[in-house]
């Protein structure tokens, strides 16, 4: 606090309008350098990879990877049971993982924002019920939430998307609320009311852009939970569907070769490591900047 | 006046804003010193750099800021001091209360979290003495019921409050250098004497030396050792506070005081300064304050005035000054 | 006064406000403090009713009160005789138009993600104006108050402290109000600016027929301004009265003392602050004041004084006032010690 504290992230200028504190020390450039390859892998998805991933190939059934006695640099991460190429289903597979995770981070974080919003701003009857239902939501592990919501809705992206939807709107509803219980107390706040304005507006102009770098920073920390979670119900069988591919869904796969062929299960597996280690160092970063209290 | 190595020693300072194509130099070829246990008062223009100039020696400037120059604390180089230490220094030796008090208190926590949470960080530091309970750096800066306020939240004081809040925490624990920019313009006159007694009581109990940034010119007067008037970015004079009170010899700070009110025949006069105040991006190559300035003549217009030494540590920077100008 | 035939532009009845505190621990209960206790006052159309008082005092409560920004817990607040606490959504729409204001605190008045012109434009563009329409005044708000058109497309954490305050003003004026609540708006402004913005406050006045409600801490400031003063202690009202009655012959110790400081002569610590400030939460018996007051006596201690004509025209809440305006007990007592 005191003169140090004295810059409030939402006084300055910046990337995010909110200035990066020094104590958040040097930016996670690794981290951020797979973040960004998976994004790009996501997007640009078939164009990068060097074959179809499900295309079968039964002349290089599980050919081991390239550097490996056997291998060939035709297929680089290896071949599977069915003889497809391990790079391009990692890629198809971060395809995937990153929209589903991205979607129900983005869907999660609409709904959220929205009802922390109403909640913060209109306060009374609203945000008792609103606050009520958060607080159940967010006291149940989610992995069992999810496998509740998933056998009553069943499996299927569209389904996965809702059920991830379920499980992290909350911690956006809660962090918007306090968030705007503060700033609604600001003057600015105040004299927009004196100036006329209608609560919609001044939650939109005044409020909204206010905590915007709150949500950023638990959006992407959420992106890393959501792809765990995408991947362990994708493992389990209750999340992507064949001929769709996940990262989960091919470590299921790998698992009855796991002797016979390491790369089947390594592979997805550091994948998944890898994405979830980097968007939590990005994003842990960034709250360190953002956010020094530790409010997320 | 205390002589001898000074504790802070501001040399060629500049602090650029905007696009470096087109800078808003806030801060221009700023030289200061203060000795320890002085008090310095800054005034002038709204805008003309005053907060810059204290955030440059704090660091909490913007990013966008470019600094350059050198400013020594107790013999140590501020500016290229590693983040981690300078972040020890402010919570030991450096405190300054902020110009802003509602964004400088968390709107989310209660007084007594926030002003535990300073009084723990100077405990840590090892901060001298003093250091007494919240309540009793609450009870100092004369805030009624103090055991209610740790209670409450920032948005439920008063601004004078808020800001008196702002000025305990700075001086919980006695600092080497108080900054305090604009520490008492929500109070009303008795309580901004109380806060300004407490300033020169800490300087004079612990050897705090304090720079204060205030309008309040009379504050200043009655407060500081010496003073420095700001114009567009720039120091313009700087003198013994009561000769330049009494004499003063930039053409500004003249129009300065002379725009105080006053009363005349039962009525109170106002005089502002006649004309605008320049653009710090789009700036005269001579005197900033020569469009304004009764007592310009054409090399004002051309070329920026030179220090000029008029008294004993009194200098300007006017070219007319040395005439006994205006 | 010929005010009598029209409503005045604000009469205050008996304003009362109190606010709920947090208890001491899990299972106390939380208190009522009075910040504003029966307070009332009149401002005719046109005039300047300056408000004065110890920090803490109320007198941003009342200010938001008129603002609505709170309401109160008891007593009336007319607007040309129309309370304000019983209007229809319509016609709160159309008094958001008639009253803005302006705050003490430059850095919180802003939104940090709005540009110079979207702020003083916003006003506007609440009441229905189309946003190119709107933005195109922005220059001219800019330029009445001093700051350079340019200035339209900055943020505000490029502005200095004094120069939010005058984006504040220029919003305030932009959709001619018929009221407006300026507390503290001067404050932050350097002596110079500070004259210019006054004869300005002043000046729109006059050609606009404005009313104000004015807080400030600066004497000369508010006498500038203000036709009538009133004097606020501790929540409530305790002198009121033409503004130069009251600040040049005060007839509450309280004032008096502000008074006495406001000359400003005096070196640092030759007037202190004597005796305990009142604790909002045991509030002293009789006067409020009495804890800090040369004058206090038994009576004072008994009894509340009640606002009672000190003069035509000037009320004041003080059992021994005329002993205070013939300045009795000014340079010797308690109340201005010598250091
Ligand atoms: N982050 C920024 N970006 C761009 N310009 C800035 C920034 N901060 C300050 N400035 C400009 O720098 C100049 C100096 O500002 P500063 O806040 O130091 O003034 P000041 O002397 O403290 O004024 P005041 O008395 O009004 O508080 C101003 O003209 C301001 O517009
Ligand atoms: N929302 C709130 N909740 C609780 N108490 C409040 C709230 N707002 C104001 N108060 C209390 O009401 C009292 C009066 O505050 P107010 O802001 O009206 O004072 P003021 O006269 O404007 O003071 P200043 O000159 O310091 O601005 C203070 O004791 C303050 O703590
Ligand atoms: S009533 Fe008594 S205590 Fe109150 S101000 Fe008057 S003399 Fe002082
Ligand atoms: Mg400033
Ligand atoms: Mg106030």
């Amino acid at each position: 606090m005191s003169a140090a504290a004295g810059e409030r992230p939402g006084d300055a200028g910046g990337l995010f309008g909110g200035r990066i504190r020094a104590g958040a020390g040097r930016p996670p450039l690794f981290a951020t350098a797979i973040c960004l390859l998976l994004v790009v892998a996501a997007l640009g998805g078939g164009a990068i990879a060097p074959y179809v991933p499900d295309e079968a190939d039964f002349t290089a059934i599980l050919a081991p990877p390239a550097w490996v006695e056997g291998g060939s640099l035709a297929h680089p991460l290896g071949t599977d049971q069915l003889g497809r190429d391990m790079l391009s289903r990692l890629i198809a597979g971060a395809r995937i993982s990153l929209l589903t995770a991205g979607a129900a981070v983005l869907a999660g974080g609409t709904v959220g924002v929205a009802l922390g919003l109403a909640a913060g701003y209109l306060g009374g009857v609203v945000e008792a019920v609103v606050m009520r239902v958060v607080d159940a939501f967010l006291a149940l592990p989610f992995i069992l939430m999810a496998l509740a919501f998933v056998a009553a809705l069943g499996t299927g992206i569209g389904n996965i998307i809702l059920v991830m939807m379920l499980t992290n709107w909350a911690r956006y509803a809660r962090l918007v609320r306090s968030e705007v219980v503060s700033i609604k107390k600001r003057d600015f706040v105040l004299l927009a009311r004196v100036a006329g304005l209608r609560p919609l507006p001044i939650a939109l102009r005044h409020i909204l852009p206010n905590a915007l770098t709150s949500i950023l920073v638990l959006g992407v920390l959420d992106v890393g939970r959501a792809i765990i979670l995408e991947s362990s119900l994708s493992f389990l069988g209750l999340g992507i569907q064949p001929p769709d591919v996940s990262w989960g869904l091919a470590l299921a796969e790998g698992r009855t070769y796991m002797t016979v062929a390491w790369w089947l299960t390594v592979w997805p597996g550091l994948a998944i490591v890898l994405a979830v280690m980097s968007f939590n160092a990005l994003g842990e970063w960034l709250k360190a900047g953002f956010d020094p209290r530790g409010r997320l | 006046m205390p002589h001898g190595e000074p504790l802070l020693a501001i040399r060629g300072l500049n602090v650029e804003f905007g696009l470096p194509a087109r800078p808003v130099r806030a801060v221009a070829d700023a030289d200061l010193t203060l000795a320890p246990g002085e008090i310095l008062g800054i005034a002038g223009e709204s805008g003309s750099g005053k907060t810059t100039l204290c955030a440059a020696v704090m660091r909490t400037l913007p990013r966008t800021a470019r600094v350059s120059g050198r400013v020594e604390f107790a013999g140590k180089e501020l500016l290229s001091l590693p983040e981690r230490e300078m972040a020890r220094l402010r919570g030991r030796d450096l405190a300054m209360v902020l110009q802003n008090p509602m964004t400088s208190l968390d709107p989310l926590y209660t007084i007594g979290n926030q002003l535990e949470e300073v009084l723990r960080e100077r405990r840590r530091g090892g901060g001298a003495g003093r250091l007494g309970s919240a309540v009793e750096v609450l009870r100092r800066v004369h805030l009624t019921a103090p055991e209610l306020r740790l209670r409450q939240y920032p948005h439920q004081l008063s601004g004078g409050m808020r800001q008196r809040v702002l000025v305990g925490m700075a001086t919980a624990a006695a600092p080497r250098l108080l900054i305090a920019d604009e520490p008492t313009t929500a109070l009303d006159a008795s309580i901004q004497d109380e806060i300004l007694i407490l300033f020169r009581e800490l300087r004079e109990s612990a050897g705090t030396a304090v720079v204060i940034v205030t309008h309040d010119l009379s504050a200043i007067r009655r407060l500081s050792d010496r003073v420095v008037i700001m114009y567009a970015g720039r120091i313009v004079e700087e003198g013994p506070t009561v000769e330049v009170f009494r004499a003063p010899r930039h053409p500004y700070t003249q129009a300065l005081l002379a725009s105080l009110p006053r009363i005349e025949e039962e009525e109170v006069v106002l005089q502002p300064i006649p004309g605008q105040v320049p653009d710090l991006a789009r700036l005269p190559p001579g005197c900033a304050f020569a469009a304004r300035c009764p007592a310009a003549i054409p090399l004002c217009r051309e070329e920026r005035p030179r220090e000029r030494t008029v008294g004993e540590r009194h200098r300007v920077f006017c070219w007319r000054a040395g005439e006994g100008a205006a | 006064m010929s005010a009598d035939a029209a409503p005045p532009m604000v009469e205050a009845i008996g304003l009362t406000k109190t606010f709920a505190i947090p208890a001491a621990t899990l299972f106390g209960r939380a208190r009522p403090v009075a910040a504003a206790v029966d307070v009332s006052f009149r401002i005719p159309r046109g005039r300047t009713f300056g408000l004065v008082g110890e920090s803490g005092s109320g007198k941003s409560t009342v200010a938001k009160l008129l603002l609505k920004l709170e309401a109160p817990s008891a007593g009336r607040l007319l607007v040309e005789g129309q309370d304000i606490f019983a209007q229809t959504p319509a016609e709160e729409l159309a008094y958001r138009r008639k009253v803005q204001a302006v705050f003490q605190d430059p850095y919180g008045a802003l939104s940090p993600r709005m540009r110079a012109d979207r702020i003083v434009t916003e006003p506007l563009r609440a009441h229905g104006m189309d946003r190119r329409e709107a933005e195109a005044r922005a220059p001219e708000l800019l330029r009445l108050v001093g700051l350079p058109p340019d200035s339209a497309r900055k943020y505000p954490h490029e502005f200095s402290g004094g120069q939010r305050q005058r984006l504040a003003i220029a919003r305030a004026l932009s959709v001619d109000p018929a009221l407006l609540v300026l507390d503290e708006p001067v404050s932050a402004l350097d002596v110079s600016v500070r004259a210019q913005v006054l004869t300005l406050l002043r000046e729109m006045q006059q050609r606009l027929d404005l009313t104000y409600l004015f807080i400030g801490h600066d004497l000369a400031v508010v006498r500038y301004l203000s036709d009538t003063v009133g004097v606020m202690y501790f929540g409530r009202l305790v002198e009121l009265g033409p503004a130069r009655r009251v600040l040049r012959r005060p007839a509450h110790p309280y004032t008096r003392r502000l008074v006495a400081l406001a000359a400003g002569d005096a070196p640092l610590g030759a007037v202190r602050l004597q005796g305990e400030l009142p604790n909002p939460l045991a509030p002293p018996s009789g006067c409020l004041f009495r804890t800090r007051c040369p004058y206090a006596d038994a009576t004072c201690a008994a009894r509340l004084p009640e606002m009672r004509l000190a003069e035509p025209d000037h009320l004041v809440a003080c059992h021994h006032h005329e002993a205070v305006a013939a300045g009795a007990k000014a340079e010797t007592g308690p109340m201005l010690q010598e250091a």
